[in-house]
């Protein structure tokens, strides 16, 4: 007789949601974030698309945020204002 | 009010289900083939259910398919021969000798119970059944018997299969998902192919394996120890174990891998940002106290790799449950451009006895007898610091220092946290001019120290500091010429003693992001668990 063998789930069992994208917006207006994640160079990049955003489409708002410290994951707190306070996000990741 | 038997339902030879209770009196006798006390009882079974029938319920519970074909048709039986080759009931009823014979009432309420073969304990529940029955007890020549005959092991209780049992009876301790492979189906190949591993060939943690590993501590499988970032999934001592039986450890490390879990997953350690670094950082696991010895972990020749057991799959398992119950892969959110061998594991006693300083957990607070993990995020790997010509402490400490300047880039000062590890011939040195560890660290940091001009950034190399990391925006030569120690504070800079007798060369794991912005280290206590 062929034994079977019954092993234990060593993962979480959890089945991950697949998410949708957000609609992409056909234009750019109201408010767009970007938020720096304090790598170095971060602001160098987000200084140069907050002058050229701020050219090319007038009127648009631009706010900045920072992550306390790009080794950890951003606090909720912040995500939470970012998501009530703005339409868009662009995020600088590094160096 | 008495307790009652288990309940169960079970087929005889001739397919026929037999519930029990079902409202007579029992005569429950569980036997197997092989057991020779067994088949010397089969006459007296058979002539007792020729006796009682309709009256008591008397049945052979058999353990092993073929085995109960062989006695029926060896002693010729008409009694009921139910199926137990599963061995759930003789597990259920804490059979642990065959024959096991249990006289029950009709409510299911045990009147009388014997092991092996005895005379006086046949006649006696013979009487008592036909007590029960009012009827006349089976005439028996007991002439033809023994007085007594010892039984044998009951299959319910073979190494390995008490464990399976133990798992799959109603009232397990386990309640993870269990995955059932296909005949022929390769365990550990199946590991594999479901991304379940390190790279390196698991160990199949199967049911009797996961029970093992549970018995290696004392707190409840089903006990939440932590929150395992990054998915942020709730991590059960039971999903410990199965993670720990598949790196390899022993019962008896359980307790050290639980508490290392615990310690990386707090937010001082912040296991989400070292395990996602591009950088490259690993849990690096220091253990002291006695444990270290009980354990039998290695803390000299090829401390820091390979060939220990202990030292090997503690740290393997700690990674293991981060990608398996964390869902930190690599390629997904563990996201390190090279990585290194600590990645796989990183798990090291201090050799206390040969330091002549205090172990690193007596130095964070504890007690000496006290068996602790310590935690840090740093590199995975340890760097080799070559000095066999120093003879003293100075000219030791000093060779320590300038090697450790090249941890990160040699530029990057104000740095956090290290793990240098003192080999004991290179502590002799230190300790023969009697140098505490504080003169030690102090002259790493003399000996490291750089004027902020040669920290700057330049088109020799272009990592570096910038001026404003000093607070200075036009600085004069001589606020140039002030020289900036490696580390932010002594205290970073943490040191045991481990390796070979032979051989003048220590080791040192460089940091990651240390401090309150990145990780600092963690140490916890380890649960006592002896007798095992």
């Amino acid at each position: 007789m062929t034994q079977t063998i019954r092993i234990v789930d060593p993962t979480d069992e959890r089945v991950p949601l697949s998410r949708t994208l957000a609609p992409r917006p056909q234009h750019l207006s109201g408010v767009v974030a970007l938020l720096d994640i304090v790598k170095p160079r971060g602001d160098v990049l987000l200084d140069r698309i907050e002058q050229r955003l701020a050219e090319r489409v007038p009127g648009l708002a631009l706010k900045r945020y920072r992550k306390p410290t790009f080794a950890k994951p951003a606090p909720d707190e912040l995500r939470r204002r970012i998501a009530a306070e703005s339409d868009f996000v662009i995020e600088a990741l590094a160096d | 009010m008495p307790d009652t038997l288990p309940s169960f339902s079970l087929i005889d030879q001739n397919r026929g289900p037999h519930s029990f209770p079902d409202g007579r009196p029992a005569l429950l006798c569980f036997v197997k083939e092989d057991c020779p006390t067994c088949g010397m009882t089969m006459p007296l079974i058979e002539a007792a259910s020729q006796a009682f029938r309709g009256e008591v319920d008397v049945v052979a519970i058999g353990q092993d398919v073929a085995g109960n074909a062989r006695l029926i048709e060896r002693h010729k039986l008409t009694v009921p021969m139910l199926d137990d080759s599963e061995l759930k009931s003789s597990y259920a009823y804490h059979v642990e000798i065959v024959p096991t014979i249990i006289l029950a009432d009709g409510g299911g309420v045990e009147l009388r119970r014997f092991e092996g073969f005895g005379r006086s304990d046949w006649k006696n529940v013979l009487t008592e059944a036909a007590h029960l029955t009012g009827g006349p007890e089976p005439q028996i020549d007991w002439g033809a018997y023994p007085e007594s005959r010892p039984g044998c092991g009951s299959k319910s209780v073979e190494p390995g299969v008490a464990e399976r049992l133990a798992a799959e009876a109603s009232g397990s301790r386990l309640r993870a998902r269990q995955i059932e492979l296909g005949a022929g189906e390769d365990p550990i190949e199946f590991m594999f192919e479901r991304g379940l591993t390190d790279g390196l060939p698991v160990v199949p943690p199967t049911l009797e394996r996961v029970m093992r590993m549970l018995a290696g501590t004392r707190r409840d499988p089903q006990e939440v120890i932590a929150t395992v970032p990054p998915n942020l999934a709730p991590l059960t001592i039971e999903k410990v174990a199965v993670n720990a039986v598949m790196a390899g450890c022993r019962p008896e490390y359980l307790p050290v891998v639980l508490a290392v879990l615990e310690a990386v997953c707090t937010d001082e350690f912040n296991i989400h940002g070292v395990m996602a670094t591009t950088a490259g950082a690993t849990p690096v696991i220091v253990v002291n106290g006695p444990i270290r010895h009980r354990l039998g972990m290695n803390m000299t020749i090829g401390a820091l790799g390979s060939g220990n057991r202990a030292n090997a799959t503690i740290g393997r398992a700690v990674k293991l449950a981060l990608r398996n119950v964390g869902g930190a892969r690599p390629g997904e959110i563990e996201r390190t451009a090279l990585g290194g061998p600590g990645k796989y594991t990183a798990c090291y006693p201090e050799w206390e006895e040969r330091s002549p300083w205090e172990p690193l957990h007596v130095e964070r607070g504890f007690r000496r007898e006290e068996s602790v993990v310590t935690v840090f995020g740093l590199e995975p790997g340890p760097r080799l610091i070559v000095d066999q010509l120093s003879r003293t402490a100075h000219a030791l400490a000093g060779s320590l220092g300038m090697a450790l300047e090249s941890c990160w880039h040699p530029k990057l000062h104000g740095y956090g946290e290290v793990l240098l590890v003192i080999s004991p011939e290179h502590a002799d040195t230190i300790k023969r001019d009697g140098w505490t560890k504080a003169q030690v660290r102090n002259r790493i940091q003399e000996a490291s120290a750089r004027p902020i001009r040669e920290l700057l950034a330049d088109a020799n190399a272009g990592e570096g500091m910038a001026l404003k990391q000093f607070g200075l925006n036009n600085p004069s030569a001589e606020q140039l010429e002030q020289r900036v120690p490696k580390f932010r504070k002594p205290e970073n800079i943490n040191i045991i003693v481990a390796g070979g007798e032979a051989g003048k060369f220590s080791s040192a794991f460089g940091g990651w992001f240390s401090g309150p912005m990145g990780s600092i280290s963690v140490s916890r206590k380890i649960e006592e668990v002896t007798n095992l």
